[in-house]
């Protein structure tokens, strides 16, 4: 099963995973604010996840590892 | 197993750029280059001035930091001294297209066996917003407040194209980092800059096409909308020159 791990301070919030994302599963956090103050970006159903790391090549931070 | 991780050739360090700015994914691209062909511990970098400036600071080889526009001297300097290590310059279009374009255009034409990133976000960055060579006719920036007026300021620089019409350089391609198929495309052509200059093929030159949410005045995802809809018609993605077929140089 795939899985994303997010490293959750490095991330500004930019959103480009967001549109990225085939299937609609990545949002910007609406309760969590790291480090720098952005609300990060988090998988809402880790399940759907198809490991195909979009959300990671289009990432300006190298916020997200994807495993498979 | 892992399908991607950050790669090895960038060190930890945060980056400072602005969110949702594409220079991250193309000093990934170029990390994921040095890492593809092994030549990490015998890369030199030459960061520019401009935002990348601290570039020296996230790449995990030797760095140096050139005067204004002066990379592909300084660059020049470097790999002729040391022959067998990898030299690349990151520039950005205010670094090579404005004060850095007689370096450019001369190190082009001497065929220099160095790599060259170049990273059009059409405005200078890390000034604040102005219009850059690149700006696009009826771009509004901090000195072009009304649209950039070409009747008075001139055209944008197709830097690809310019490079493209000497008879020396190696290698020449325009690519773009809005969306993932061309970020793949861009992994492709940046490796192959790298490449050339293993391989001894002389001078490549990898344009690629960027954002900058911050002084554009757009959220991030709107800036990729705007490289698609504005800036590839104007700067048309795709190899202008290619002299690295053996025997050809």
């Amino acid at each position: 099963m795939a899985k994303v791990t997010f490293a959750t301070d490095l991330c500004k919030g930019c959103g480009l995973c967001v549109t990225a994302c085939p299937r609609g599963i990545i949002t910007l956090s609406r309760e969590k604010i790291n480090q720098k103050g952005h609300s990060p970006a988090e998988v809402t159903d880790g399940s759907k996840c198809i490991g195909c790391a979009f959300c990671a090549t289009m990432c300006p931070d190298c916020v997200i590892t994807v495993e498979k | 197993m892992t399908v991607f991780e950050k790669p090895k050739s960038l060190t930890d360090a945060p980056l400072h750029y602005c969110p949702g700015c594409t220079h991250g994914i193309i000093h990934r691209l170029v990390a994921q280059a040095i890492d593809t062909l092994g030549i990490e511990g015998k890369t030199i970098g030459v960061a520019p001035v401009g935002c990348a400036v601290m570039a020296y600071d996230y790449f995990a080889c030797d760095m140096v930091e050139a005067a204004h526009g002066r990379a592909p001297a300084v660059a020049t300097g470097i790999k002729r001294a040391l022959p067998e290590n990898i030299v690349f310059t990151y520039q950005g279009d205010g670094d090579l297209a404005s004060i850095g374009m007689a370096e450019t255009v001369h190190a082009a034409t001497r065929n220099e066996n160095i790599t060259v990133i170049f990273v059009n976000n059409a405005i200078y960055g890390m000034t604040g917003g102005q219009m850059a060579p690149t700006s696009l006719p009826g771009q509004v920036t901090q000195t072009s407040p009304y649209g950039r007026d070409v009747a008075t300021v001139g055209y944008p620089i197709r830097v690809s194209e310019m490079l493209a019409a000497l008879d020396a350089p190696a290698y020449i391609q325009r690519v773009a980092v809005n969306n993932v198929k061309h970020v793949k495309e861009a992994e492709k052509a940046i490796l192959k800059a790298f490449r050339n200059q293993v391989e001894g093929r002389g001078f490549s030159l990898i344009e690629v096409i960027s954002s900058c949410p911050t002084n554009w005045g757009m959220t991030p995802e709107a800036a990729l909308r705007w490289v698609e809809e504005k800036m590839i018609p104007y700067y048309p993605l795709g190899v202008y020159k290619d002299q690295t077929e053996e025997g050809t140089r």
